[in-house]
C-alpha cells in the first residue's frame, strides 16, 4: 500500500514517529568533514524529513545504528559486575538497499556464527527498523548490481523522493496508525537500480587456486597501501572489534570491558600473546580483506560478505581501488584455473 | 626633451626607478596571489608593446613589468584599468580614480598559499581572507608586508613578514568514534609537537602543545576528529629580511578569530601614524616597534578589541634573528 505526500506533509510525519523512535539517517554536519570549508555526512539523529540528505553518500555506513564504534559490555568493581540497562527505546533507520543487505552481514556474524548469539548485538538489534530509501540512479563506485545487493525486500516502509512529492510503502502495518487520514493513497511500489557504471566480475571459485595467495598482484599494494583502515571503517559489512577491560583512572580497582571497532588493514590488529603479528606488510592485508570480502565469508555463509557499496573505494586516500582489485583478481584466478 | 619626472609621484605610483636612465618598471598587485588566467593577455600587451618584453615574477606574488619609458606611464595606466577593476574594485578596494594606476604602492602586496580553495591541509580559504584584508588596508603609504598561510606548513613564508596570518583549527574530539588506531597519535608525534598521547585505547589533547594545524582530523579514520566550525589564525608579527636584523616574525595571538585579525591590523595602522620617525623618508614597521618596545606596540594593536575567549596573547616577545651588526642599534653619539 503506499500514500502521497507533499513535503510539509512528510515532515508532519516524522513529528509523530519521533515519539516512539529515534530516527537516524545520513546528516550533514556543514564545515565538519576532514578538510575546511567541507561538510561530513554521516548517520546521526535526525528530527524532520528536511535534515535528512538524500542525495548525497554518506561517508559512513548505517552500520553504526546497528554496532556502535564503541560499546560497553559491562561494568565491574571489586566483587560484581553489571550490564548496562537494557534500553527500551526503539530505532527507525533511514538508508538505501544495498545498507540493508549490507546490515545482514554484522547480522550473520554477531547471530549466527557459533552456538550463542552475541546478547549486546541481539539486544540493540531487535529495536531497529528500516526505512529503505529508493535509489534508482547509482552513485560514483557504486557495484551493488554486480554483488547481486541491489534488490531487497527486507524493509518496514519505502520512500520515494521526488522535487513535489514524497511516496511511501508500508509493508509493517504498525506504521499504519502514523498516516492522517486526509494523506491521498495511491499505488506505489519502490524501483531498484538494475545497472552501475562500475561492474566488478567476482570470481565464481570454489576452491581458491593455492598460487592466488602468493600471486605478485598483491604486492603494488605494499607501497600504496598506508594501512590508514578507512575501507573498513565506512565499510557497512565490516564487524571486526577489539574488546578491552579498561580500569579507571581514579578507581583502578573499578572498570568496564568494552569493544572498539578494529581494522584490519591498521598496524596491531593481528597482534597476539608472545609479541607474534601477521601480515606485517600492507600487501597482504589488501590480500585478506579483498579474499574476506568475496571468497571465504561466501563459503561459510553462502553470500558475499561485499554489498558493494563502494564507500571504500569513495574513501581511500591513495585511490586504491577495491572494485578494480577484485576484477584483477578474476583475472589472475581465470589464467591460473585454465 | 629632457625628461622631468616626480620620482616620489612615480614611486607612489608603483612604478620603480630603475638603474636604467629613462626607463622605468611597473609593479602589478595580486592580492592573495588570485588571478584569472585570461588577464595573461594584459600583461603579455604592456609587456611587449611598452615593456622589454619580459614580466618578472615578485616574491610577494606580482608582477613587475620592466624596460617601461617614463612618457609611458599614463598609457600604461590607462591599459592596466581591466586589473584594477577585477582585482581591487571588485573585491571592495576604494580607488577615486582609476584611469591614473595604482594610488599608491607602500603596504605591499597581500601574498598567499593557494589556501583550501586546493590545498588539503590548509584551514581556511587564504584568497577570500587576503581580499578581506586587502580590502581594509589599500591603497595606504606605510610600508607594511601581510602574508597568508593556510597552516603551519607556512608555504608562503609568513614568518618573514610584519604579519603572517597561519590558518589555526581545533580539532574537536568524539570519544565514542575513536577507535585507538593512533594514526593521528603518531602522526603528530612525527610531524608536528606530540600533543596527542594514547590512555586505555583513546586519545588525550594537550591544548597548549597543540598548534591547530588539523592533522590529526586528516588522519582519523572515523571522523572521531573533526574541525571545530569556528576558524582560528595565529597572528604572527615583526617578521622581516634587510640589511640590519632579519628576524622572523613570532606568535602575537594564538586562536585569534577572524575580526581580532582585521581589527590587529588596522590598529597597527594608527600604532604607526602615532609613532612613526616622520623625519625619514620612510619607516618600516618592525623597526618603529623596535624603537617602542613590544608593549607599545600591543596596547595600541589591542585597543577596543574585545578579544575571542580562546586567543592567547603572548606576554613578551624576544625577536631574535640575526644582527648584521650590534653597531646599528647603537646612537651616534653619547648624549
Ligand atoms: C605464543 C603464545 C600464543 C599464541 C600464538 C596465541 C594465539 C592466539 C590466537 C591466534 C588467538 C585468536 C585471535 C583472534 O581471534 O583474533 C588467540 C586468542 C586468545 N588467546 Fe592466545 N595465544 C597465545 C598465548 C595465550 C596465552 C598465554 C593466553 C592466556 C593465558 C591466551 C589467551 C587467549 C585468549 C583469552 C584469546 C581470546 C579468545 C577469544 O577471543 O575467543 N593466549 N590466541
Ligand atoms: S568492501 Fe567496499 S564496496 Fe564492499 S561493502 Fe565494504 S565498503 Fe562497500
Ligand atoms: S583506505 Fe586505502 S590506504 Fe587506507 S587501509 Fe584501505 S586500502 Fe589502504
Ligand atoms: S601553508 Fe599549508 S595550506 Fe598553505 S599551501 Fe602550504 S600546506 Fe597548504
Ligand atoms: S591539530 Fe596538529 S598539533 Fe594539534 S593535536 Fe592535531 S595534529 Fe597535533
Ligand atoms: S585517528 Fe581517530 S580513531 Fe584513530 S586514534 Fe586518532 S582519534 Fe582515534
Amino acid at each position: 500500500m503506499g500514500w502521497k505526500f507533499t513535503n510539509t506533509a512528510f515532515n508532519d510525519l516524522f513529528a509523530g514517529l519521533t515519539e516512539d523512535y529515534i530516527i537516524l539517517a545520513p546528516k550533514r554536519f556543514v564545515n565538519r568533514g576532514r578538510f575546511s570549508d567541507t561538510d561530513l555526512i554521516r548517520y546521526d539523529e535526525v528530527k524532520k524529513s528536511d535534515d535528512i540528505i538524500w542525495k548525497e553518500k554518506s561517508t559512513f555506513s548505517p552500520k553504526e545504528a546497528v554496532f556502535p564504534v564503541t560499546q560497553t559490555l559491562f561494568y565491574f568493581t571489586e566483587e560484581a559486575f553489571r550490564e548496562p540497562q537494557p534500553e527500551e527505546k526503539q530505532y527507525l533507520v533511514f538508508l538505501r538497499p544495498c545498507d540493508i543487505n549490507g546490515i545482514r552481514r554484522p547480522d550473520t556474524i554477531n547471530l549466527k556464527n557459533g552456538p550463542e548469539p552475541d546478547s549486546y548485538y541481539a539486544n540493540l538489534r531487535k529495536r531497529v527498523r528500516f526505512v529503505m530509501i529508493e535509489c534508482t540512479e547509482s552513485f560514483d563506485n557504486c557495484f551493488c548490481v554486480s554483488m547481486k545487493s541491489n534488490i531487497t525486500s527486507d524493509y518496514d516502509m519505502a520512500v520515494r523522493l521526488t522535487d513535489d512529492k514524497v511516496l511511501l510503502e508500508i509493508k509493517n502495518d504498525d506504521f499504519l496508525r502514523y498516516i492522517r487520514s486526509d494523506i491521498p493513497k495511491i499505488e506505489f511500489r519502490p524501483e531498484f537500480v538494475l545497472e552501475n557504471k562500475i561492474k566488478v566480475n567476482v570470481p565464481e571459485v570454489d576452491e581458491m587456486p593455492a598460487g592466488v595467495y602468493e600471486h605478485e598482484m598483491w604486492n603494488e599494494y605494499k607501497s600504496r597501501c598506508i594501512a590508514c583502515g578507512r575501507c573498513n571503517t565506512t565499510c557497512v559489512t565490516c564487524t571486526c572489534h577489539t574488546t578491552n577491560d579498561i580500569f579507571y583512572d581514579d578507581n583502578s580497582l573499578a572498570g568496564e570491558r568494552r569493544r572498539t571497532w578494529a581494522s584490519c588493514h591498521v598496524d596491531g590488529f593481528t597482534d597476539m600473546a608472545g609479541g607474534i603479528s601477521f601480515r606485517k606488510d600492507n600487501g597482504s592485508r589488501m590480500r585478506f580483506k579483498v579474499l574476506h570480502k568475496i571468497y571465504d565469508y561466501r563459503k561459510r555463509f553462502g553470500e558475499h560478505m561485499c554489498v558493494g557499496c563502494g564507500r571504500c573505494d569513495d574513501n581511500c586516500p591513495e585511490y586504491i581501488s577495491y572494485s578494480g582489485c577484485i576484477n584483477t583478481l578474476n583475472k589472475v584466478i581465470r589464467e591460473t584455473v585454465s | 626633451m629632457t625628461l622631468d619626472v616626480n620620482t616620489k609621484a612615480v614611486v607612489k605610483n608603483a612604478y620603480r626607478i630603475t638603474k636604467h636612465r629613462g626607463k622605468t618598471a611597473l609593479r602589478i598587485r595580486i592580492p592573495g596571489g588570485y588571478l584569472k588566467a585570461k588577464h595573461f593577455d594584459l600583461l603579455k600587451e604592456i609587456a611587449e608593446v611598452y615593456g622589454d618584453g619580459i614580466v618578472h615574477l615578485t616574491t610577494r606574488q606580482g608582477f613587475e613589468i620592466s624596460g617601461i619609458d617614463y612618457s609611458s606611464i599614463p598609457k600604461v595606466n590607462s591599459l592596466i584599468n581591466p586589473l584594477l577593476q577585477d582585482l581591487e574594485i571588485d573585491i571592495g578596494v576604494i580607488i577615486k580614480d582609476t584611469s591614473n594606476g595604482y594610488p599608491s604602492a607602500g603596504t605591499r602586496n597581500i601574498a598567499a598559499c593557494i589556501g583550501n580553495r586546493v590545498c588539503p591541509f590548509a584551514n581556511y580559504n587564504t584568497t577570500a581572507l587576503a581580499q578581506r584584508i586587502e580590502k581594509e588596508i589599500y591603497p595606504n603609504d606605510y610600508h607594511v608586508k601581510v602574508a597568508l598561510t593556510g597552516c603551519p606548513n607556512d608555504c608562503i613564508k609568513s614568518r618573514m613578514n610584519d604579519f603572517g596570518i597561519v590558518g589555526m583549527v581545533e580539532p574537536q574530539y568524539d570519544y565514542q568514534r575513536c577507535i585507538g588506531c593512533e594514526a593521528c597519535v603518531k602522526n603528530c608525534k612525527s610531524n608536528v609537537t606530540g600533543a596527542l598521547s594514547l590512555h586505555k585505547g583513546k586519545v588525550k589533547r594537550d591544548a597548549r602543545r597543540c598548534i591547530g594545524c588539523g592533522e590529526c582530523i586528516l588522519k582519523c579514520p572515523t571522523a572521531a576528529w573533526t574541525r571545530n566550525p569556528v576558524k582560528f589564525y595565529d597572528i604572527l608579527i615583526m617578521g622581516r629580511t634587510g640589511k640590519k636584523n632579519p628576524r622572523i616574525a613570532e606568535e602575537f595571538i594564538q586562536w585569534a578569530d577572524e575580526d581580532v585579525v582585521i581589527k590587529v591590523i588596522k590598529n597597527t595602522y594608527r600604532f604607526i601614524d602615532e609613532h612613526i620617525d616622520k623625519t625619514l623618508p620612510k619607516e618600516h614597521i618592525g623597526y618603529i616597534v623596535d624603537r617602542t618596545g613590544y608593549q607599545v606596540f600591543r596596547d595600541k594593536a589591542l585597543e577596543d578589541i574585545k578579544l575571542n575567549p580562546e586567543a592567547r596573547i603572548a606576554k613578551n616577545i624576544q625577536w631574535g634573528g640575526f644582527r648584521y651588526s650590534s653597531d646599528v642599534f647603537m646612537s651616534d653619539k653619547l648624549q
